[in-house]
């Protein structure tokens, strides 16, 4: 939900899986609810893996392991591809995540994200595997995320990479704005539009 | 620069945001049960009504059942979710049309077929197939929930303007090979991120040469690359599917819109920030063999070793990284295959003909060439499921449900079904499954089902002899 974002500084859960696809995010059959409750998505965050058919843990799977923790997904290449299911990134959220670190984004989810007040930051894919390299050696191990500067630092190695964000959305973040409130703001100009275009 | 894309999507911007995204008028919305609920809460919670209820058009497709749907769903919590969607229509005064009326289907089934999306629009969903809509020359992309509730409150939508692409397919297809084939082909040259980012239109003579329902195929599948969107400029056959619809324009509107639209082309001095060019002849009928649509080969090449990986991505051309040959071997071990193991002769359990995919007339035409005179295999469960309850009055109406029958299948109601398995058509952990759906990832027909993404011709011939099949033996 909308909440204000400036700086964070947190352990990682590391998730070194490349093309993780939004369904296995959060598998099709938990999409049936008619409410957001991010409680409920959180609770399903990677279902398939964190559980068996049968409802038991699945302890090899790094959210089972008591070892990570913190408000930071890294996670491999091409995350969040697949399907466009917000869901997802409730899910993400809901789970108590606040950025989602990885060196490659898939187009919607990563809108969606930024549409649920978590960040996704892209970095290189060297800084990448150097970060999974610093959590696997030590989970302890924390990572600076800086909006307002657009920086990512990886603390155990002083490694700083920037990263990139268009103004506009880096405003809403930092004053926990959306975009509905910029476009009901500007209703006069799609009613010009409008009348310009009778085409469609 | 001067590319088709740039046209339309110029055509809509009502302003740009500084250092910011582009505010994009949307002429069409459809909303599905599935990612719209949240949507209409949002609305309420802020005391908002939709801006443009007149655009926006809505039908339950995910969770509806494929038999009975004159009786009310029996699963409550899918029922709940389409009641949901058509008290919202009520609500907020936008069309609906409900399960088991004619006018229902799979969305991007319905729209096209309606005549609801035409060439030179801007068309949305809370669906990634959206892409679909892309065939009839129109800018088509899936969004999310939060974007569905910004469209209904404002008509409008904030994106960043996506690089443009061409692909071009050059030459003829091969007997056999299909716009699904094509698709796959290009799903595993580019990979699954090889267009994200981009905007596709597709050209050349192998793609012009493509009817409407196979073109529909093909943009339904620019997300499985990656692409936002992807597109074909709209021309005679486009004209010739639209005319006489329910909703395309009529009478003089008829011939002042094909007018315009004839000028809907990309520039001979198009500037694409990607160009890509591919044979057709190089194309055989596809199937996938791992847990990502991109993880495709010709259905008689064998599975590739991941230890010599670049074949998964030609086009990038770069080496496989640490983690990636793991990936490939995480996504075999859960097919249950191995590497260099070829396909064909693998023993099938199920076959799904349907989806947005290829849920049309065509693909339908297609499967009964194939199965016509012969039987479906004993060890094989097949779920036929028309695209929406007008393709299944046209399998009725050409005959094909005799044809069908006799070879031993049966026709069920339309829905997306087992395509993503959110009704009651789940394929079974640890069953293999020839689908011509879209996506093959772990679990998306099914906790622990196993899926080859494959053709309606491919998926014919698996039907009939039981085993993953060259289709082009049967023809």
């Amino acid at each position: 939900m909308k909440q204000k974002f400036n700086v964070i500084t947190s352990t990682c859960v590391p998730l070194p899986i490349e093309n993780v696809d939004t369904d296995q995010i959060i598998p099709a059959r938990f999409l049936k609810a008619t409410t957001r409750e991010e409680r409920f998505f959180g609770d399903n965050l990677f279902r398939d893996w964190r559980y068996r058919a049968d409802g038991t843990v699945v302890e090899d799977f790094v959210l089972n392991n008591p070892q990570y923790g913190g408000c930071i997904l890294v996670a491999g290449k091409n995350f969040g591809s697949g399907s466009s299911r917000e869901h997802a990134a409730w899910a993400i959220a809901g789970y108590g995540f606040r950025v989602v670190i990885s060196s490659f984004f898939a187009d919607i989810h990563k809108n969606n994200e930024l549409n649920n007040f978590v960040l996704p930051v892209q970095v290189s894919e060297p800084f990448l595997q150097e970060l999974f390299a610093t959590i696997q050696s030590d989970p302890k191990a924390e990572v600076r995320v800086d909006l307002p500067n657009q920086t990512v630092t990886n603390l155990a190695t002083g490694h700083s990479e920037h990263f990139d964000i268009n103004g506009y959305k880096k405003h809403c973040l930092m004053n926990g704005l959306d975009d509905i409130d910029f476009l009901m703001q500007n209703q006069d100009k799609t009613e010009q539009w409008e009348n310009g275009n009778k085409v469609c | 620069m001067n590319t088709l894309f740039d046209k339309i999507w110029d055509q809509h911007v009502v302003q740009q945001v500084a250092d910011g995204p582009t505010q994009l008028y949307i002429d069409r919305l459809y909303c599905h049960e599935v990612t719209s609920p949240q949507a209409f809460d949002g609305l309420r919670a802020r005391g908002l009504k939709c801006f443009r209820p007149e655009k926006i058009y809505c039908m339950p497709d995910h969770n509806t059942p494929t038999h009975d749907q004159d009786q009310p769903i029996t699963d409550p919590v899918s029922k709940q979710q389409v009641d949901t969607l058509e008290r919202n229509a009520r609500e907020f005064g936008l069309t609906h049309y409900g399960m088991g009326t004619r006018d229902n289907g799979i969305i991007h089934v319905v729209g096209p077929e309606k005549g609801l999306s035409l060439p030179g629009m801007t068309i949305v969903c809370g669906d990634s197939h959206t892409s679909t809509h892309g065939a009839m020359g129109a800018v088509a992309f899936g969004i999310g929930t939060s974007e569905v509730e910004m469209v209904m409150a404002s008509q409008c939508i904030l994106q960043q303007k996506p690089k443009s692409m061409r692909i071009n397919v050059n030459g003829k297809l091969q007997k056999g090979v299909t716009a699904k084939d094509v698709a796959l082909y290009l799903m595993a040259q580019l990979t699954t991120s090889g267009a994200t980012g981009y905007f596709v239109e597709y050209a050349g003579d192998a793609i012009t040469a493509m009817s409407m329902e196979g073109r529909l195929t093909l943009c339904n599948l620019s997300i499985e690359m990656g692409a936002r969107g992807g597109f074909i400029a709209p021309d005679d056959v486009t004209f010739n599917y639209i005319k006489g619809r329910e909703f395309a324009p009529k009478g003089e509107a008829w011939d002042k819109a094909v007018a315009y639209w004839r000028t809907l082309r990309s520039g001979n001095d198009a500037v694409f920030d990607k160009e890509l060019t591919f044979n057709a002849e190089d194309i055989e009928p596809r199937i996938t063999y791992g847990t990502n649509p991109g993880m495709g080969i010709g259905i008689t090449e064998r599975i590739p070793d991941p230890s010599n990986l670049p074949c998964l991505g030609e086009a990038t051309n770069t080496p496989p990284k640490q983690g990636e040959t793991e990936g490939v071997l995480r996504s075999l071990k859960y097919m249950g295959f191995t590497p260099n193991q070829q396909l064909l002769g693998t023993k099938v359990d199920y076959v799904f003909l349907g989806a947005c995919t290829n849920g049309r007339i065509e693909d339908f035409r297609a499967f009964a060439s194939i199965v016509k005179g012969r039987k479906k295999a004993d060890n094989v469960v097949a779920w036929l499921v028309p695209g929406s309850w007008a393709v299944r009055q046209q399998i009725e109406d050409e005959g094909l449900d005799k044809v069908l029958a006799e070879a031993g299948f049966e026709i069920r109601q339309p829905g997306c079904s087992a395509c993503l398995a959110m009704n009651d058509d789940k394929v079974p952990a640890g069953k293999l499954a020839v689908s011509t759906s879209n996506r093959n990832f772990e679990g998306r027909q099914g906790p622990g089902a196993r899926t080859v993404l494959a053709s309606p011709l491919t998926a014919a011939a698996a039907a009939v002899t039981g085993v993953i099949t060259d289709p082009r033996e049967m023809l």
